[in-house]
């Protein structure tokens, strides 16, 4: 069982939570402060797991993250996962976030944490794995978007250009199965720092653009 | 009203969006709180609109505050109002905001069933899956309750996306509604076979949680999930299931052995990390429960560690972390294999990593030994000066001392060495593990009698530093040492070389600022110092002063005490200030005082075991719980209600209240249980035992000075001056085990005199036998922990009676009680009568396989399985080796020899398999999907069992033969069943088939679906013939041979000649006319059952197949070959397959238009109707869509996918058949063969 999945950044804000079980908002909070107290305070070349998330479970339960650029994701499980399955699992659940919001950086995930639920919604249910083909995940994330938007714009083709998501475009990143874990995992990502974003930018649409302009990107798979 | 929407959107363009808001709190970073608490105004104001857009932007808000920390449970009530928009957008902002604030004491969550029963049901999969994602979440148990039976309607759903949710939603269901457990089990076991992968996936996620806390109860799925092992190739469920099978095989021995094979081949054939490392990891599990006699497997150890090796070295610390992880699972089997690598692991101890240096220190801990302790423990005392950080250095400290201590101290040798190390020990600053150190001292000199001298000499040097260990007031963990040293060097005062050195150490007034119930123990010890100084100097008549002085001292210094603000320390210090004022009057007088202040002191402390207060059992006959006087009576209302109050407050108490008790029983029962736990002990390696007289002494119940100390090996100098080095030790019995080496070679010559007296001295060593040569230093006597004489053996200490999984503990093999069948459905629902075709399945959740192998067949089974023994062990090798098909046969012979009525026969298959080295199947069989279409009854509403037509007609008098033997056996169950129909009880033998009818008006004719395929004097084959689920152009047709002839019968040969449409499967290379040889031999009077899969092109027409069968009948002294012709029919409702279908989807199916109709009529048909729904069902595939009166609605569908819906009406005996299909040829030969079904009765 997966027991929470968070999200934060390098200086520890909270940019995703979700836990599978229920806590009050202030041991949530204490929860991730005590992680990333922990994460946050390892090395880049040292082992992504970690024992000892006191407040979820306990000693049975562990800390498995992965560091992007200026994000962790850390995925707190108990004993019957496989450490290297939940790695893999990290690593799919950034690259769907790629091609979801192409070239995902952090902002992203600020202003759309939302979208990130209904994504993460479909690879882990109530804490157990549920998909881990992206393709599959991309189809059904994909495939809600378009009910949403037919839900706004009857006319939704005119309005393609706005897809928060577009399906099947960029060949850069070819579909990936899912990736068993192999040393070269970890190693695949270009970190850049994030940009705070320009304030004079009146709608979010613009602002988003003016980021994907300068090519903020957490994950980018060596060519 | 147009107006108020435009106005409407008009004002939501001015409301913040979540965008806006994050945005406005970005901006807002100095006073980001104030910002926020007037935006979740504006939120409350916007929830307060009617418009629902609003309330979802809102709550969508909320859902984001509610991350960063801010309750939002106030919105609980506006949350629900959006989940129930009909908007997918709204829905799916409400699902999300409440699946992350919802949880069980949320009150309007009750609000949300029948929102949730809605949305489960809707014809948009999305809305259903997001209400699935959304109550997984936050289900509680009462939504469980209500829900179960929705939820497993969704289990076979058609989408599979809705599939696999559902299936993995069951998980959080049966934690909060065990009662489902049961009657879901048979669906979800059949979601293992589902053809989606994704559906699959998530079965064996669910059932790998669930058998991973209560295992036993999984273990008759082990086939089935060997079967997966060895097929799938999806490495998530691959993990899952070898992980599984490591939970399973500590039950079942037998399993791991099968096991070892597949999973070594995987171990070598896999590219995949994580699978590979699973593997290895369900290896060492195997190895572990195989551990005792198992030589054989040392090959699979090596090949383990081997690989874990690998891991370590790679330069990835994920796997050098996991390798050593899997390696600390490997040292408590098999320590000697993994001490051959202490090179590498002690390398990992300098890693940079400390998760990595942590793990190594965990592998150390087994792999020390006598000889190698010392060196071990002085590497870590390097690693604990050297450590920066304080966490590590502590984990440094508790693994240091728990290498030490581990099994009774069972690795020291030198106990002086170790006092040495804990005292080293000490120094170091700002640890948390002060108590755990001083713990150790206490035990270490009470349990070892030998080393206290020199303890006591230790801990004196230590109070006399007292200053160093409390330099650091802030961080004063460490004091607690302190304590220890205090009280030993009380309690063991005798052996003070200067008790007033001590004493004055003792009561310096720096004392006064270490914690107070540090200062309680200087103060009680600083009197059992005191008499030690009366009785010194008394034997001394000339100085007296000495003891006056000593008097003076402690009533100058005890006042300091008497003033603390702790109590304990207040009151001992008073207590003992006015008991020495008194002596020192007594002593003005020259009274002899030392005997009586010694005796205050007297007797010794026993050691006890941890746990022995608890194990002390009840006594028979008490009950704490029954009143002892009559409760008073009077205001009986607030007593109850009292009452009631204090059991859920106390009820844990209360239990625990009644295991002390303690009372007398009989002399002869104590000497017997006294005896049981001597052989016990006696037989427990790891049991210290005492010596021949100390037991003695234990018996005679008197005190345990009697323990004999054993003399202190002198060749170690005790005094060690100033704070000793333990390093010093280390040298010192390098030089002690040379000289004890030489001291052997002597020893040798003067023979085996010593023997004898070695044997006593060693006692309670256990060590490996490359360590005999080492002696201990001194001999130690270790004064073993006290338990009650008739302590109970327990190993449920220390589970969690909270655990939630506790009520999952259910017997799943256990067949179905009619009571269970059914979930319990609320009675407020009567419009959903008959929604879905779910309701009435459940009634027949597990049909009987109408299957011919009983129990008895079984056991001769197994007589045979004996006789075929050797044959099967050459197969083994190559069968195991040749990977995922050959397992597929013992699986299908499990599944069809399950005849769910009995319990046992489940057990008994899982023996079967588990016995037997898989039955030799060909390709054919393997190829068969195995169960799939079988396991298809508990889903179906009639056991999906074909009976061609013309079979039908013959049967009555054939299977009366066939089956006379088995009636026999099942005539007392057929006595207890109620009367059958007369038409049909006698022709079809015993197995009886229920129909998917709910309101059972009569019991229902028993009914077979295998008909008679040929027959002669030495054989008899029956058929059943299915379409296959997964393969649209399949044919299984399951033939069972009967063998009536009192000889041998082997080498059958199964062979068919191919049409144009038809093709027996045979195996790659085969020929086409080649016939496939039957894969088990029969001995007179036992039948089995083969499968061989047909594909089909055209499945429009019936047709018909001829065949032979070619056998060599063996007797004594001559063989002969024999065959026996046949013909297989395949009927059209052969390509049926039982699909159930929702009503909503099957009235579009009917508006669709694209089915093409045909009607039928039969006259004079007198049975019940049900009885005519259920033949229907039971013979031609069908499920009921809808029953109304005397009408109903069916629904079949072909393997091709062909939709088959008929329109049953009843009335005066005559029944009209209305027909529609989208393939009128088969539709019209369908007809024909109901037609011809009912003709016959």
């Amino acid at each position: 069982m997966i027991k929470a999945i968070l999200i934060f950044n390098n200086h520890g804000k909270p940019r995703l939570s979700k836990f599978y079980e229920h806590y009050s908002e202030d041991t949530e909070q204490q929860i991730i402060r005590e992680t990333f107290h922990l994460v946050s305070k390892r090395d880049e070349n040292v082992c992504n797991f970690l024992e000892g998330g006191m407040l979820i479970g306990g000693s049975e339960n562990k800390l498995i993250y992965r560091h992007y650029a200026t994000l962790y994701f850390v995925f707190c499980v108990d004993s019957s996962e496989s450490e290297l399955g939940i790695l893999d699992l990290i690593q799919v659940f950034v690259e769907t976030l790629d091609k979801c919001f192409e070239n995902v950086c952090e902002l992203d995930l600020i202003f759309h944490v939302d979208k990130v639920h209904n994504i993460l919604a479909e690879m882990v249910m109530g804490g157990m794995v549920l998909e881990t083909n992206m393709n599959e995940i991309i189809t059904q994330v994909d495939a809600q978007n378009k009910m949403e938007k037919s839900e706004f714009f009857p006319f939704f083709s005119l309005y393609r250009h706005l897809s928060f998501s577009l399906p099947g475009r960029t060949g850069r990143h070819s579909p990936q199965e899912f990736g068993w874990y192999c040393r070269c995992t970890c190693s695949c990502c270009i970190c850049r720092k994030e940009h705070e974003p320009s304030r004079n930018a009146q709608k979010h649409q613009h602002r988003r653009h003016q980021h994907k302009s300068a090519k903020l990107t957490l994950l980018q798979i060596a060519a | 009203m147009a107006l108020k929407i435009v106005k409407g959107s008009i004002d939501r363009m001015f409301d913040k969006n979540l965008q806006d808001l994050v945005r406005g709190i970005r901006n807002h970073k100095e006073d980001e709180a104030k910002y926020i608490s007037t935006c979740i105004d504006e939120i409350k104001q916007e929830l307060k609109q009617d418009n629902i857009a609003v309330k979802a932007n809102a709550v969508c808000k909320l859902t984001y505050l509610q991350m960063l920390g801010y309750d939002v449970s106030w919105a609980a009530f506006n949350i629900v109002e959006v989940m129930s928009s009909s908007k997918f957008t709204y829905k799916r902002i409400g699902y999300l905001a409440a699946s992350q604030c919802f949880h069980e004491s949320t009150d309007v969550i009750m609000l949300t069933t029948n929102q949730i029963r809605k949305d489960l049901s809707s014809p948009n999969q999305y809305d259903t899956g997001v209400a699935l994602t959304g109550l997984s979440c936050f289900v509680t148990p009462d939504l469980a309750r209500d829900l179960a039976n929705d939820i497993m309607t969704l289990m076979s759903h058609t989408k599979p996306y809705i599939r696999k949710k559902a299936v993995l939603i069951m998980y959080k269901v049966f934690l909060k509604y065990p009662e489902s457990l049961r009657p879901a089990f048979p669906r979800l076991k059949e979601k293992l076979e589902d053809p989606d992968p994704g559906v699959q996936s998530a079965a064996v996620n669910v059932i790998c949680e669930l058998a991973r806390r209560n295992p036993k109860n999984y273990l008759s799925l082990a086939p089935l999930f060997f079967k997966l092992m060895t097929s799938s190739t999806n490495n998530w469920v691959l993990i899952k299931i070898i992980k599984l099978f490591g939970a399973l095989t500590p039950l079942e021995p037998r399993l791991g052995k099968k096991l070892i094979e597949p999973l070594t081949n995987l171990i070598h054939s896999t590219s995949a990390m994580s699978l590979l490392y699973e593997c290895v990891n369900t290896v060492i599990a195997v190895l572990i429960s195989l551990s005792s006699g198992m030589p054989n497997h040392s090959a699979s150890i090596q090949l383990c560690v081997q690989k874990l090796r690998i891991l370590i070295e790679d330069s990835d610390q994920n796997l050098k972390y996991l390798g050593l992880l899997a390696m600390s699972k490997i040292l408590k089997t098999h320590p000697k294999s993994v001490q051959s690598h202490k090179d590498l692991i002690l390398q990992c101890l300098d890693d940079k990593d400390e998760s990595i240096r942590l793990r190594a220190l965990d592998l150390l801990y087994g792999m020390v030994s006598k000889k190698n302790l010392m060196e071990i423990v002085k590497k870590l005392m390097l690693h604990v000066d050297k450590a920066e950080g304080t966490t590590y250095r502590d984990e440094l400290l508790t693994k240091i001392i728990d290498i030490c201590s581990q099994s009774n101290y069972q690795y020291i040798t030198n106990f002086e060495w170790y006092i040495s190390i804990l005292v080293e020990l000490t120094r170091l600053e700002g640890t948390r593990h002060g108590h755990l150190i001083a713990s150790q001292m206490l035990d270490v000199a009470i349990r070892v009698k030998a080393i206290r001298a020199f303890a006591v000499a230790q801990m004196a040097t230590l109070l006399d530093n007292a200053h160093l260990l409390t330099g650091n007031t802030q961080r004063n963990g460490i004091c607690e040492v302190l304590y220890a040293a205090a009280w030993i060097c009380g309690e063991f005062s005798e052996h003070l070389e200067e008790p007033m050195a001590t004493l004055e150490a003792m009561l310096r007034p720096k004392v006064a600022t270490l914690p107070g119930h540090i200062q309680a123990v200087y103060v009680q010890n600083a009197a059992k110092l005191f008499a030690t100084v009366l009785r010194g100097q008394e034997g001394v008549p000339a100085d007296s002063t000495v003891a006056q002085e000593t008097s003076q001292l402690l009533i100058d210094r005890l006042p300091l005490f008497v003033q603390s603000s702790n109590l304990e320390v207040q009151e001992r210090a008073s207590c003992i200030l006015q008991l020495v004022k008194y002596i020192q009057k007594l002593q003005q007088k020259d009274v002899e005082v030392a005997e009586e202040v010694t005796a205050l002191f007297a007797g010794e402390l026993n050691p006890v075991a941890p746990k022995a207060q608890k194990k002390v059992p009840v006594p028979e006959g008490l009950d704490l719980d029954v009143w002892i006087n009559e409760p008073p009576s009077g205001s009986e209302s607030e007593d109850e209600g009292r009452k009631s109050k204090g059991k859920a407050v106390f009820a844990k108490e209360e239990s625990r209240h009644t295991k002390p008790r303690y009372t007398e029983v009989d002399e002869k029962e104590l000497a017997k249980r006294r005896e049981v736990r001597k052989a016990e002990q006696a037989n427990n390696p790891f049991y210290i035992k005492a010596s021949p007289s100390s037991q003695k002494v234990y018996q005679d119940g008197v005190g345990v000075e009697h323990i004999p100390v054993v003399q202190i090996d002198l060749s170690v100098p005790l005094k060690v001056p100033g704070m000793p080095m333990s390093d010093q030790y280390v040298k010192l019995e390098e030089e002690r085990r040379e000289r004890n080496k030489a001291d052997k070679k002597k020893k040798k010559d003067k023979k085996k005199r010593e023997k004898g007296e070695k044997g006593r001295r060693r006692r309670g060593d256990s060590g490996p036998e490359s360590e005999e040569d080492i002696t201990p230093a001194h001999m130690v006597d270790i004064v073993t922990e006290e338990m009650p004489e008739n302590a109970l053996p327990s190993d449920d200490d220390d589970k969690d009676p909270n655990d939630p999984h506790k009520a999952l503990n259910i017997d799943l093999d256990k067949p179905l009680a009619d009571s269970e069948k059914k979930l319990p459905v609320r009675s407020h629902r009567p419009d959903e009568v008959l929604k879905s075709p779910m309701e009435d399945r459940q009634v027949v959740e597990v049909v009987p396989e109408p299957k011919k192998k009983t129990g008895k067949e079984k056991k001769d089974r197994k007589k045979s399985k004996e006789k075929k023994k050797k044959h099967k062990q050459e197969e083994e090798g190559d069968l195991m080796g040749a990977g995922s098909e050959e397992p597929v046969q013992p699986e299908e012979t499990k599944e069809v020899a399950a005849p769910p009525p009995a319990s046992t026969p489940e057990a008994s298959d899982l023996d079967f398999w588990l016995s037997n080295a898989p039955v030799p199947s060909n390709p054919q069989a393997a190829a068969a999907p195995a169960s799939t279409p079988r396991t298809a009854s508990g889903m179906a509403a009639v056991a999906p069992d074909s009976e061609p037509e013309e079979a039908k007609d013959t049967e009555p008098e054939e299977t009366k033969s066939s089956t006379h033997k088995k009636k026999k056996q099942k005539k007392e169950k057929e006595k207890k069943k109620k009367k059958h129909h007369h038409n049909h009880s006698d022709g079809a033998g015993d197995e009886s088939v229920q129909n998917g009818t709910v309101e059972e008006e009569e019991p229902l004719p028993p009914m077979s679906n295998y008909a008679l395929l040929a027959e002669n004097s030495y054989i008899k084959m029956v058929c059943d013939i299915q379409g296959n689920l997964q393969d649209g152009s399949q044919v299984v047709v399951s033939v069972i041979f009967e063998n009536k002839c009192d000889s041998f019968i082997k080498s059958m040969e199964f062979n068919v000649l191919d049409s144009l449409n038809s093709k027996l499967q045979r195996p790659d290379g085969a020929g086409p006319h080649d016939g496939l040889i039957v894969p088990f031999q029969l001995p007179p009077g036992i039948s089995n059952e083969a499968r061989f899969i047909f594909s089909v092109q055209n499945i429009v027409m019936p047709q018909k197949l001829k065949g032979t069968l070619t056998f060599i009948v063996k007797t004594d002294d001559s063989s002969t070959h024999e065959k026996l012709d046949f013909k297989l029919h395949f009927t059209c409702t052969s390509y049926l397959i039982t699909t159930p279908c929702y009503s909503d989807a099957y009235s579009k199916l009917l508006e669709s238009g694209d089915l093409k109709g045909c009607s039928l009529k039969l006259e004079g048909v007198n049975q019940p109707f049900h009885h005519l729904l259920a033949r229907i069902c039971f013979h031609h595939h069908f499920s009921v869509v809808e029953r109304i009166d005397s009408c109903a609605s069916m629904y079949s569908r072909s393997i091709q996918g062909h939709h088959m819906c008929l329109l049953v009406k009843t009335a005066d005996q005559t029944v009209s058949i209305d027909a529609k299909c989208d393939e009128p040829g088969l539709l019209g030969n369908v007809l024909d063969e109901i037609k011809l079904t009912f003709s016959q009765c």
